[in-house]
């Protein structure tokens, strides 16, 4: 078993349980699947180098050396970073919607707003 | 070196976080900084886009990291252009707002706002790839916190929505990146140009990919059908000086189209022809026609206005999508139009919902509002120019678009008939608002009472005046944008600004033997970072050579 199919199976696996959640109807597993397909998105982008075991991420001279490319890795970090702080400002406004509304359902209930207004 | 470049970035950067930091409870403060703050920036853009003019492409690398490696702030008549109409539109929207108390309705408005001009000016300027993503997510998050302002469950909702929707795209824009990395193995938009006119036909099913995913990204901010889903039901329910403001946040979107498939993934290059051209107008098209009908099918007001932003967006994006230089022309006059339309619109409707105390702004005839006349004649207006009706701006812009668009004999009756279909929502809207009223029997209640607000109606008669200026300056304007469509299209230009320029820095670098400045791209810090400027400086000198 390769490292690359341990790679693409395991974003494979994790995008197709994120849209699988994201397809539900309440707020709470919507948010999982976005984690989970961002998830996924950082392994792709750590694999968008290529994928090289037991390499240094950085060169050593200008001599004929395996490396790993080190772009990638920083922008997993970046991604990691944003997709975090999107991750908690989504619960907030979720929490703060379901306190509100009284139900956690994804979708907005539009006859109930105009009745609401009538 | 000048830095004027920058200060547009940094100056909303550091107002918004003083604001939060030491003026969050004094709001009258917080307008003061505001207002100061808007009127630099507007003066700063203004600079900028009259140093434009002249042609040149102004480069900016961030640190003094010389370009792919490090970011690249850039400025042509585009961004020029782009920015000046945030600074603009920012202005009279700040201007309403305090006109109206809107942002004593909660708290942070204006640090939420200093926040969000930071991103959508940070988008427009720079020529990074993820540098574009990390824009559009500070634009987003302060999105997030202006959409939902005010609280309330409705809004709270609709942003739960609008929130998980753009998490999703922002999701498939760190798919689309990691793609186009790994085919052309550089983020910097000139350069990953210059990689994908050289590469083999052979080799592109990934970049075909990276491409398409990349497309399906800025047609989610610019709400092309079907992708458009957030837009009205977050636009209606949002506060209405945000939903003016977010007219720009749209033309992100469609910027972000222009800039990258003019620049790096033009229709007719060999690596990529045949992935998008075939569908991507009649798609358009459709978003057109949903939005249009969707103002004839409104039944409030706010809905009615949030899908003319739709069908504008949609009618902007088939000049863009046709992707010649009178097209594009047509298209960077008709996007400062629309923008200025709909905030204004956005804007006129905020004041017939706060002057309607029983109906709101549901499309339904009540007893005449205070200051009925002038807010009618305002609508009317607004609406005239959005639609497309004669004499003001909308109609120069559809008529450059159709005049660009000769031949397509389904783009024409596409336009003309969707404007039709909005004239007859925006005529039955209004007649039904303004004039039903005069009709009813009057009954005992008092008045309503409203406030005359002053400085509300000086905000959007200056987005009006905008629309005027438009339409009586439409000859320089229009010179203007054919400027800025031929420095589009001239991509060598554009490519060979960055490279030159990476080419002077480093032949200044070893002259005088400075060492790399401290700042670093993404945030990271290894111990190995003099070593990783070694294999940039080779892969320059490399990339150069083969430019040559």
């Amino acid at each position: 078993m390769t490292i690359e199919f341990l790679v693409a199976s395991a974003i494979g696996v994790l995008t197709a349980a994120g849209i699988y959640l994201i397809l539900r109807f309440r707020t709470f597993p919507v948010i999982l699947g976005t984690s989970f397909l961002s998830y996924a998105v950082n392994i792709y982008l750590f694999s968008t180098g290529r994928l090289i075991v037991g390499a240094p991420p950085v060169l050593q001279g200008y001599g004929d050396y395996t490396y790993t490319d080190p772009l990638p890795q920083a922008l997993v970090l970046t991604a990691i970073v944003i997709g975090f702080g999107m991750t908690a400002v989504v619960l907030m406004i979720a929490l703060a919607a379901y306190l509100s509304g009284g139900h956690d359902k994804i979708d907005m209930q539009d006859d109930d707003a105009s009745e609401d207004r009538a | 070196m000048s830095h004027w470049i920058i200060t547009p970035i940094l100056l909303p950067t550091l107002l918004g976080a003083f604001i939060v930091l030491s003026v969050r409870h004094q709001v009258a403060l917080q307008r003061v900084f505001s207002l100061v703050g808007l009127s630099l920036l507007l003066i700063n853009a203004l600079g900028l886009f009259v140093y434009a003019q002249s042609g040149d492409i102004w480069v900016y690398e961030l640190g003094a990291w010389p370009a792919p490696f490090g970011i690249v702030i850039m400025l042509d008549r585009l961004s020029a252009l782009m920015v000046l109409l945030t600074a603009v539109l920012a202005m009279c929207v700040m201007l309403y707002a305090i006109g109206s108390d809107w942002d004593k309705r909660g708290k942070h408005f204006h640090a939420l706002f200093q926040f969000q001009l930071m991103g959508v000016i940070g988008a427009f300027m720079t020529g990074d790839a993820f540098n574009l993503f990390v824009f559009f997510e500070i634009l987003l998050i302060a999105s997030y916190g202006l959409m939902t302002f005010g609280g309330g469950t409705r809004r709270l909702q609709a942003g739960t929505q609008y929130v998980i929707y753009n998490l999703l795209g922002s999701t498939l824009f760190l798919f689309a990146l990691g793609t186009l990395y790994n085919v052309t193995g550089t983020l910097n938009m000139a350069d990953m140009a210059a990689r994908i006119a050289v590469l083999e036909p052979e080799h592109t099913a990934l970049l075909r990919v990276g491409v398409v995913m990349a497309l399906m990204v800025f047609a989610v901010k610019a709400a092309i059908l079907p992708l458009h889903f957030w837009l009205p039901e977050s636009y209606a329910a949002g506060p209405a000086p945000v939903a003016a403001l977010f007219a720009i946040m749209t033309k992100v979107g469609a910027y972000a189209i222009l800039r990258m498939f003019t620049l790096a993934f033009p229709q007719d290059s060999p690596a990529i022809a045949g992935s998008y051209d075939v569908w991507l107008l009649p798609v358009i098209v459709i978003s057109l026609a949903v939005g249009m009908i969707g103002i004839l099918g409104a039944k409030s007001l706010s809905k009615m206005v949030a899908y003319a932003a739709i069908g504008s967006v949609g009618t902007l994006l088939i000049a863009i999508a046709l992707f010649t230089p009178e097209a594009t022309a047509a298209a960077i006059y008709y996007v400062v139009h629309s923008t200025l339309a709909t905030a204004a619109l956005f804007l006129i409707v905020d004041l017939i919902v706060s002057r309607r105390p029983q109906w709101q702004d549901t499309i339904r005839e009540d007893r005449p509002m205070p200051q009925n006349g002038l807010v009618a004649a305002f609508y009317f207006a607004a609406a005239i120019a959005m639609a497309g009706m004669p004499p003001l701006s909308g109609f120069l812009g559809k008529l450059l678009i159709l005049d660009a668009a000769v031949g397509n004999w389904w783009l024409w009756g596409a336009i003309l008939i969707t404007s039709l279909i909005a004239i007859m929502g925006f005529g039955r809207a209004g007649s039904l608002v303004f004039w039903k009223g005069y009709g009813l029997p009057e009954t005992d209640a008092p008045a309503y009472e409203h406030p005359r607000q002053p400085l509300a109606f000086v905000a959007i008669g200056a987005l009006m005046a905008g629309i005027v200026a438009m339409t009586v300056l439409a000859g320089p304007m229009h010179r203007f944008a054919i400027a800025t469509a031929e420095q589009l299209y001239d991509t060598d230009a554009y490519i060979s600004a960055v490279i030159n320029n990476t080419m002077e820095e480093s032949m200044a670098h070893e002259k005088d033997g400075s060492g790399h400045a401290p700042v670093d791209e993404h945030l990271l810090q290894t111990e190995g970072g003099e070593h990783g400027t070694d294999h940039p400086q080779e892969a320059t000198d490399g990339h150069a050579g083969e430019s040559h």
